[in-house]
């Protein structure tokens, strides 16, 4: 598979923590630091900078600026463990982790202890996002009690990928949250269960109908899952399928976002259409035996 | 685009409001009637996102609500995703997706209103009405603090009508809407500090808001026949030396925004005036736009001029519909006399101006949320960098400027930059405005020179009613911060203000008696930024109504753990949100807590 080179770019010299990087230009604060915690910074789509968990000081700045959009400039100076860099991420833990169900999100049991955040210190009377799953069709589940309003899913189900545009942020504030048209259900709405906005989602607020039952089963055992890669066979495309397979079951399928491909996206048939695989082969069985 | 649509249906009124804005649709691929024609080619209409807003408003204007099915056919005449324009429609307070009686009215309760008596008039319509909701609604402010407190009844039709209450009595008297003038005591009186020194307010009241001819006969158009022979470098020239700063609140020097979009090799450039004035306590636009439009439409040619714009914007308040109809007229009028349109005074420069009106949202005022809602976007605020003189209105390069910061431009062409920064101080030149509420006996907009105290403000508008005294003042809106009263000698320039640890914002001076309930003004201004923040990024999302809960806490029994809480939401917003918004949420609150003792002396519990 050939990747096609960039072009040559310039380099620019910034110091972070006290120690000097050297990056290509046009490349963002959190290239030089990829330990900082990120929620809402997906790697295939356009940074957003909503969550500001990813906060770092730059000396010159009044304000703490995003790592994931931030470009670096030559002569930064950045500062990424300072006291009001730990301050921002700590309150922004605490902040999201008193609203929002972080129960499935990878990485913030960890951050939270790093960052020595409390979300219970706003009390049992503090406002939440909690609310009812949305079940309303066989491919794919909407908890929004866990969702953090990073905007992703609705930049892949728009126009930075799948041109759909079947989701939307509606309201405002804190009641701003993921709707379709007049809050329809997804079957009526020009949702094509793609999947491409459950593969962007870091909080496991969308996930696979196959993942949300056995989830809820207790059966969702992750460690011992094996992850397979192949080549989709439903059309001429050529699009990468990653088959997460456990007790020998297709349980869910994702695609490489360095994939040049997909970039992680998959269509209904490539992320959904696996059954048949199971389905035959339990057929065949049947017959050998 | 490949658009799915549910099968709604608009009625023909719902229709003929859309296409009375849009014109008919040109084929059954935008909403017309299908033809052969259609089915033989598929002639998708360009995308016109920028129109949604308008669009928006063409139905809640004419019927008061926007149906499911006026939503789809909008889409359909502009091609925009159902469910993005629904996100928009959901974004601002005054479009409602609910039926609701076609007169809703807006009772103001924010803090002027608040300290005024609102409380009181909101009781008696419940009693009347029955709980707010569909046919009356509590509201942020609407700008018409001199004449607290105050209601704005806005009734759907063809065409829509409004009607202005301020004071408003529980009964709903009505009457006609005082003239603008009523609001600048400064023209009505004599004596000293009386209206001879006006500069920026000097034709309200004096010259009729309708006439282009009265505006040309008091030197209206002078300034930018001078703009054309400077030209547009002289005229940067002249706006840096005489040392102009915004006046919406930030304080960045004009001239500098102007030369840096000047300069700028990708065109076309555009000029926005921001006009969507929403900071609590804020009227002075809406008295320069209804008593002077045309000089704000002189100033938007000026500096069009020098930055090399064609297309200019106002983005105006939802809520001002005195204003737009005067603006309205006023571009029209000079329209007609070649002073906007494709050869402006037969000097081959061609600009024009379009309204855009807002639909309740205080976060539109922010420079970049302004685009993105002129775009028809959701009104949220964009990062920075790029800045807006790089990447501005549809990625251009933009200047956007305050009304007063454009209406100063005028004295500075007719007197020169020298004349013009000799008047205040060598920080803060020129004069401002100020918009004086609350517990005084003269409330309104107030012209004096910067380099005034607020003590000397105060004094003109006649201090504190009889037998009452000094409490506080809040200087610079929800986003500003409290003064004590010994502390009336701060000058009120940008460099005394900061110095003093407080800030002159947009120019609110609400002052509060020793009847004002403190507590309830800070819990007033926590719950309107909850409402007002976009929810774009956590900090101010969640902040604000953290901030809120815990105000309520200590409103009931002050302690420790809550103000030190309160303090660290408050460091995570002024250092990690994304825009103005959550950066100032807690300046007031902290102000109050630190200089006023609030929660924390014995006097406040």
């Amino acid at each position: 598979m050939s990747v096609p080179l960039p072009p040559p770019r310039r380099l620019v010299e910034i110091t972070v923590d006290g120690e000097p990087v050297r990056l290509p230009e046009g490349s963002t604060i959190l290239d030089a630091c990829q330990d900082t915690p990120t929620l809402c910074y997906g790697d295939t789509l356009t940074p957003k900078n909503a969550c500001r968990v990813c906060v770092v000081e730059v000396e010159g700045s009044r304000t703490l600026v995003p790592a994931c959009s931030r470009r670096a400039e030559e002569g930064m100076k950045v500062s990424t463990d300072s006291e009001r860099v730990r301050h921002s991420r700590k309150l922004v833990l605490e902040l999201l982790g008193s609203s929002v169900d972080l129960s499935t999100t990878p990485g913030a049991a960890e951050w939270i202890a790093e960052y020595d955040a409390d979300p219970q210190r706003f009390g049992q009377e503090a406002a939440t996002v909690e609310q009812p799953v949305k079940v309303d069709n066989d491919l794919y589940v909407r908890d929004y009690g866990k969702c953090i309003m990073c905007y992703k899913c609705v930049d892949a189900c728009g126009d930075q990928w799948q041109n759909s545009f079947a989701i939307t942020v509606a309201g405002r504030g804190f009641d701003s949250h993921i709707s379709t048209e007049h809050d329809a259900p997804l079957t009526d709405s020009a949702c094509v269960y793609c999947g491409n906005c459950v593969e962007v989602c870091p909080t496991g607020a969308l996930s696979f109908k196959t993942e949300f039952d056995m989830r809820a089963a207790g059966t969702w055992h992750e460690e011992e899952q094996t992850q397979t890669t192949t080549i989709c066979a439903y059309c001429g495309v050529g699009c990468n399928l990653t088959l997460h397979v456990q007790d020998n079951e297709i349980v869910k399928v994702t695609s490489p976002h360095d994939n040049p491909v997909t970039h992680g996206n998959l269509c209904i048939k490539g992320r959904f259409g696996f059954q048949h695989v199971q389905n035959g082969r339990s057929a065949k069985q049947t017959q050998k035996d | 685009m490949d658009l799915r649509f549910r099968d709604t249906e608009p009625t023909d009124e719902e229709r003929a409001a859309i296409d009375a804005l849009l014109g008919p649709p040109a084929s059954g691929w935008v909403g017309g009637a299908r033809t052969d024609d259609d089915l033989r080619f598929a002639a998708a209409g360009e995308q016109e996102r920028d129109l949604l807003l308008p669009a928006l408003h063409a139905v809640n204007d004419r019927i008061g609500w926007i149906s499911e099915g006026a939503l789809d056919y909008i889409c359909r005449r502009l091609t925009v995703p159902p469910a993005d324009a629904y996100g928009v429609a959901t974004f601002y307070s005054m479009f409602s997706l609910k039926p609701r009686p076609s007169r809703v009215l807006h009772v103001c309760t924010d803090l002027v209103c608040e300290a005024r008596g609102a409380a009181g008039l909101c009781a008696s319509l419940e009693e009347r009405l029955g709980p707010p909701g569909l046919s009356w609604q509590r509201s942020p402010c609407l700008g018409l603090c001199e004449r607290a407190p105050a209601a704005l009844a806005l009734e759907a039709g063809d065409p829509p009508a409004h009607a202005v209450y301020g004071p408003a009595d529980a009964a709903l008297t009505e009457f006609a809407e005082p003239p603008v003038e009523a609001a600048v005591p400064q023209s009505l009186h004599s004596g000293p500090g009386a209206g001879d020194e006006l500069v920026l307010l000097r034709r309200v009241g004096v010259v009729d808001p309708g006439s282009l001819d009265d505006y040309r006969s008091t030197d209206g158009y002078a300034a930018l026949r001078r703009a054309f022979t400077l030209g547009p470098a002289g005229i940067i020239r002249e706006v840096l030396d005489a040392g102009l700063v915004g006046r919406g609140g930030a304080a960045f020097p004009t001239g500098r925004k102007w030369e840096a979009t000047a300069r700028q090799p990708d065109h076309p450039h555009y000029l926005v005036c921001n006009a969507d004035e929403s900071e609590p306590g804020t009227f002075k636009d809406r008295v320069i736009m209804e008593g002077d439009p045309f000089a704000l439409i002189e100033a938007m040619t000026i500096a069009a001029y020098a930055t090399g714009c064609r297309k200019g914007y106002i983005y105006l308040r939802g809520e001002y519909p005195r204003a737009f109809h005067r603006l309205t007229g006023a571009i029209a009028a000079a329209r007609a006399r070649g002073l906007l349109g494709d050869d402006v005074m037969g000097q081959g420069f061609a600009f024009d101006i379009e309204i855009r009106r807002g639909a309740g949202a205080y976060i539109c005022g922010e420079e970049t949320a302004i685009f993105n809602s002129i775009e028809g976007q959701r009104g949220e605020p964009r990062s920075k960098p790029p800045f807006p003189v790089e990447k501005g209105l549809f990625g251009k390069p933009t200047v956007v400027n305050n009304v007063e910061t454009l209406v100063n431009v005028l004295p500075i062409l007719l007197s020169g930059a020298s004349a013009y920064a000799a008047t205040g101080t060598e920080g803060s030149t020129g004069t401002k405005l100020f918009c004086l509420s609350g517990n005084v006996r003269r409330p309104g907009l107030y012209e004096l020179p910067f380099g005034a105290t607020l003590r000397d403000l105060l004094d003109l508008a006649g201090g504190v009613p009889e037998g009452r005294s000094l409490r506080a003042v809040l200087l610079g809106g929800a986003a500003g911060a409290f003064v004590r009263p010994d502390e009336l000698d701060i000058p009120l320039t940008f460099e005394g203000t900061r110095a003093a640890g407080t800030t002159l914002g947009s120019g609110v001076v609400l002052v509060l008696d020793d009847g004002a309930d403190l507590v309830k003004i800070l819990l007033r201004i926590a719950e309107f930024f909850r409402d007002e923040s976009c929810g774009q990024c956590v900090p101010c999302r969640v902040g604000t109504v953290r901030q809120e809960e815990a105000l309520h806490r200590l409103a009931i029994k002050p302690q420790a753990g809550d103000l030190t809480l309160l303090r660290e939401v408050g460091q995570v917003m002024r250092d990690a949100s994304i825009c103005g918004l959550g950066q100032t949420a807690w300046n007031a609150v902290e102000s109050a807590i630190d200089r006023l003792g609030v929660f924390t002396s014995e006097e406040a519990s």
